[in-house]
């Protein structure tokens, strides 16, 4: 825990975005994570997008479960509101939350337990509805807050910090996730913000629900020689395979002849994502051919980053289920709970 | 750009911008803790060995070391840039000075015995003052000739005692001349020659700039009520004048105008003018003393251009005035008309000159066209090997904190020539790095700053202090303001200093940082890394600090100097302590410090 809360100060040169607010205006708390752990540098990489994106703290929902890393949004955007729920049960509480009000931007910070331990049934689940929010799930493949225990994301063969390794098959949340028709799928590390503020970007614009991957060493249980989460592994093994750029919507943006060699992805907001690098054939629309290359590239031992896969046509969660357009704290209390009169009456035709 | 050496002491002296800006590079930072856990003495001994004069310039300085204060370029939420405020690093010297215990034991002392080299200051001003205070503690004899009947220079005799009281001045003047200065009073020295007679080994010409500029237009000598401001002021110290007429017209607008209408305020002035040939902002009074004259009812009066000196019936009643336009630069002028402003008396304050009129210009001593002795820059040595130069007397009139830097080398040049070593080979500066670091996120100093507003100087009742001449404006700091404004300061001698082998890239430094101050990028050429960094650095004027090639990606950790806090949230979050706070002290060489000149090998 630092022993100050950051001073005030401000570098001259700091800017501002279309709300007129820096970059500091979307800070949290301090954090009390351990120096150097990754989860911080993702919080730092999701407070530089929403400031990027401009999004008015008031409008921004954070939500998570139990862990080092669903601590973390109580270290960004302290503006913004925020829930967090019982271990693995943060989809629950966002599909709740999505059903009673869209308007609202949503981000989930998980971790690999929460998410593919304890939380696996519900992370499917909100999947498969395309839940209308950006997961990240901050991947160091422990349980950090319990001190370290080998997580379900941990690689076989990984060495504990005691030298053990693991024994267990791992779940790779980007393969499961594409499995069961996720419909954004991207892997990122925390050590490179170049490459992970744009993909959070394009997660907080995509239609549905958007997994991000984030690799994210543990420096106290998860950063030794033979774990294949420490910052030197990946930064050794990860394979840059897929650049995309954010690019908000923008007219002028739009009527820009695409270079050649670069595929575009229009977003449902008006914004495009443009995938810049891309191993031959690689197609970041076609299901098949992305879940096959990530297979090839696990089998290799690399760790592939980039904005995996996109499709923005599949419905959303709101198409699905017909949720109401008007967040529901801005319908009258009459038409929202019209009585018990009404009530009867509509029980009374399933009679 | 090639990585950083650290160990060129400058490199972190720039980074203590207070300390670099003071010409005798006071330790600011240290000196301001040392206030903050009480110890009022030895922050003004530490005071004392750069700056000599700590009490007097606690008062007086002309405070280089605020307009260069890291603090003045951090403002508050809410403030503008131009609003930021620098710590008061020179009222708090004030603090250390009169706070201070008895001190007597813990000065520098003469040797019982001599060296047997015998010194010759002429003068005794704040430049000569300080030579003897350096050369006396190594056993040298210095003997010390004054025209006037006391020392101090301009310190007594135009400073006014309302500014700097007579006693603050004394007891530092004493702690010099009570090593056994052989101090000669009312003793003009009026032939160089037949000083260098006397076998000195070494002169030392701390004379200043003691003529005043004169104003050559009709009717100046057509009246005894036109007065040399720095005559006059010296008139007023001595008590040889007392009273002035009602309407006072000061000329010019510098330190000695602002001294000038302050003092008439207090000697029967009621209208009194100070006359500005150009607008503000391009005086060279300071801010401050333009506040001070105008809170005691003083105008400045701005565009004016004394024309001539209205004299009638023998009586000086008035003097005319071109009216001028500017340009905005202030370079080009253009008259509108001329007024006639009434007075009773005019005093010019309009600048110092050199004069050596006894100085024989067949000693090997040159001069330049401008009649002014050639002196060296860095050694303050004239083209006579034993004759030393230095305060106003080598280049002009400056100001107390260059007098006494100028005493402190020219004294390294009188050691250095009385034992035959070279004056260009200068003694060079050493350092300290040490680390502040007492346990996890726990540091030997307090590193969070007050965001405080700068703390006000009160002033004395207008009514009460122009009772009579010598009541102190400045009531000094109270405690309350002291504990302020000591909090203020942002310790910039504890220094980020990084090791570039341990870093893991974890960016835990970079995402801390309150100021944007850290980046990791591949490196560049300076002008496209200041482009590329977390907050682009435009302050070309202050450093960057570069990494060697970090060991996992080869890419660099930047440094923007400009704004740090040395907060050192950077070095509690990195996890393998790459970056570590340590306090940098710079030692200065002195006179009588070894000149090491590296032997080849
Ligand atoms: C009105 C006024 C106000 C000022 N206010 C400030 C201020 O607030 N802060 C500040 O920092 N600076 C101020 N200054 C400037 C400052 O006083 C001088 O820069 C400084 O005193 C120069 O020091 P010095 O040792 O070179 O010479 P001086 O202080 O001028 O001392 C020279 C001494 O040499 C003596 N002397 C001269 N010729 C001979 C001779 N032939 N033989 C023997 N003795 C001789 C003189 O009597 C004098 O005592 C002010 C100057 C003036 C005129
Ligand atoms: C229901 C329940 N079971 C177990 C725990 C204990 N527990 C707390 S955090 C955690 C694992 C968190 O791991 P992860 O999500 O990877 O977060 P990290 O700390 O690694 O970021 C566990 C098992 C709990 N809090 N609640
Ligand atoms: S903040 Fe303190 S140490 Fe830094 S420049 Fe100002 S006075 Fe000096
Ligand atoms: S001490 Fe470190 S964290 Fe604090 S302002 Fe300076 S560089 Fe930034
Ligand atoms: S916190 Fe330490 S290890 Fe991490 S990037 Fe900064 S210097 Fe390197
Ligand atoms: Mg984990």
């Amino acid at each position: 825990m630092p022993s100050i809360t950051k001073p005030i100060a401000a570098h001259p040169s700091l800017a501002k975005n279309q709300l007129g607010l820096t970059i500091r205006d979307y800070e949290g708390s301090m954090s009390t994570l351990c120096a150097g752990c990754g989860h911080d540098s993702i919080t730092a990489a999701i407070i530089r997008a929403v400031w990027e994106l401009s999004l008015a703290p008031h409008m921004i929902a954070k939500l998570s479960g139990i862990g080092c890393s669903s601590k973390t949004p109580t270290y960004f955007v302290s503006g913004a509101h925020g829930f967090n729920s019982a271990h693995g049960r943060m989809p629950a509480i966002a599909t709740g939350a999505n059903a009673a009000n869209r308007a609202l931007t949503y981000i989930g910070v998980s971790g690999d337990g929460d998410s593919l331990s304890i939380g696996l049934g519900q992370l499917s689940h909100a999947i498969r509805r395309n839940l209308k929010m950006a997961y990240i799930l901050e991947n160091n493949g422990v349980y950090g807050l319990t001190k370290g225990q080998f997580s379900a994301s941990s690689d076989l063969g990984s060495k504990s910090k005691r030298g053990e390794p693991n024994r267990v098959s791992p779940i790779d949340p980007a393969l499961l996730a594409l499995s069961i028709g996720a419909t954004f799928v991207a892997r990122s590390f925390s050590g490179d913000k170049e490459q992970l503020v744009p993909i959070i970007k394009a997660a907080i614009a995509h239609r549905g629900f958007a997994l991000v991957d984030v690799i994210s060493p543990c420096v106290t249980f998860n950063d030794h020689n033979g774990s294949t989460k420490s910052y030197s592994h990946v930064r050794e093994h990860q394979l840059r395979a897929i650049e995309a750029d954010f690019v908000p919507p923008a007219p002028e943006i739009l009527a820009e002849i695409t270079p050649k060699g670069v595929t575009n992805v229009t977003m449902h907001d008006g914004s495009v994502l443009r995938f810049t690098t891309l191993p031959a054939g690689y197609d970041p629309t076609d299901r098949q051919k992305v879940y096959n290359y990530l297979l090839e590239q696990q089998s290799a031992g690399n760790v592939v980053t980039g904005l995996l896969y996109v499709d923005e046509s599949a419905p959303d969660v709101h198409e699905l289920a017909n949720t109401s357009e008007l967040p529901l704290s801005q319908i009258p209390f009459e038409a929202l709970c019209p009585g018990a009169a009404t009530l009867a009456k509509l029980q009374d035709e399933f009679r | 750009m090639t990585p950083t050496d650290i160990h060129q002491p400058d490199y972190f002296h720039k980074v203590v911008d207070c300390q670099w800006g003071c010409p005798a590079h006071t330790n600011v930072p240290e000196y301001i803790r040392l206030i903050a856990q009480g110890r009022y003495t030895d922050s003004y001994l530490l005071n004392r060995q750069s700056n000599v004069f700590p009490g007097v310039l606690g008062r007086t300085c002309d405070r280089p070391c605020e307009p260069a204060c890291r603090r003045g370029r951090l403002p508050e939420p809410g403030e503008t840039l131009e609003e930021a405020k620098p710590v008061a690093i020179c009222r708090l010297k004030r603090v250390a000075a009169d706070l201070r215990d008895d001190i007597s034991d813990r000065l520098p002392k003469a040797p019982a015995v001599k060296n047997g080299k015998r010194i010759a200051c002429i003068g005794a001003g704040p430049s000569a003052l300080t030579v003897a205070n350096d050369l006396m503690p190594l056993g040298y004899s210095v003997t010390m000739f004054e025209k006037q009947n006391k020392p101090g220079g301009l310190m007594r005799t135009n400073i006014p005692s309302f500014r700097l009281p007579e006693k603050v001045l004394d007891d530092e003047v004493g702690y010099i001349l009570d090593m056994g200065v052989d101090i000669r009073y009312n003793s003009p020295v009026t032939s160089l020659k037949s000083l260098l007679d006397e076998g000195y080994d070494a002169v030392y010409v701390g004379t200043g700039a003691p003529r005043g500029k004169n104003l050559e237009l009709p009717g100046r000598y057509e009246t005894d009520r036109i007065h040399i401001g720095i005559d006059w002021l010296e008139s007023v110290a001595f008590g040889h004048v007392s009273t002035i007429g009602e309407k006072v017209l000061i000329i010019g607008v510098g330190n000695t105008a602002m001294d000038c209408c302050r003092s008439s305020a207090r000697m029967g002035g009621k209208t009194i003018k100070v006359m500005a040939r150009r607008p503000r902002g391009f005086f060279k009074a300071s801010p401050w003393e333009l506040e001070d004259a105008e809170e005691e009812g003083v105008e400045i009066v701005i565009n004016h251009a004394p024309k001539r000196f209205v004299i009638e019936n023998g009586k000086l009643t008035g003097m005319e005035f071109e009216r001028l336009e500017w340009d905005a630069e202030a370079k080009k002028s253009k008259t509108i008309d001329t007024v006639i402003i009434p007075c009773d008396d005019v005093i010019l304050a309009i600048g110092q000159d050199n004069a050596f009129p006894w100085i024989e210009r067949d000693l090997g001593l040159e001069f330049d066209k401008w009649d002014m002795p050639v002196v060296d820059q860095k050694t303050f040595a004239s083209t006579r090997p034993n004759v030393f130069f230095g305060g106003d007397a080598a280049w002009g009139p400056k100001n107390i904190i260059w007098a006494v830097e100028h005493g402190h080398q020219a004294a390294i040049s009188i050691h250095q020539y009385c034992h035959g070593l070279p004056l260009a080979e200068r003694p060079p500066a050493h350092m300290n790095l040490i680390s502040q670091k007492m346990g996890l996120s726990e540091w030997s100093y307090a590193n969070d700053y007050n965001p405080a507003h700068r703390q006000k100087m009160e002033h004395v009742d207008l009514a009460k202090r122009f009772r009579e001449l010598n009541i102190e404006v400045e009531m000094g700091f109270s405690p309350e303001q002291t504990a302020r404004e000591v909090q203020r300061c942002l310790n910039c001698d504890i220094q980020t200093v990084f090791t570039a082998k341990r870093c893991i890239e974890c960016d835990a430094c970079i995402d801390i940082c309150p100021v944007q101050c850290l980046t990791i990028t591949r490196n560049g050429d300076e002008e496209d890394l200041r482009g590329r960094l977390s907050a682009p650095a435009f302050n070309i004027t202050q450093a960057l600090y570069v990494s060697d090639a970090l060991p996992q990606t080869k890419r660099i950790m930047a440094k923007d100097e400009d704004v740090c806090v040395h907060c050192g949230l950077c070095a509690e979050r990195c996890p393998t302590a790459a970056w570590d706070m340590q306090k940098f002290e710079i030692m200065i060489a002195q006179a009588g410090d070894l000149c090491q000149i590296p032997q080849p090998a």
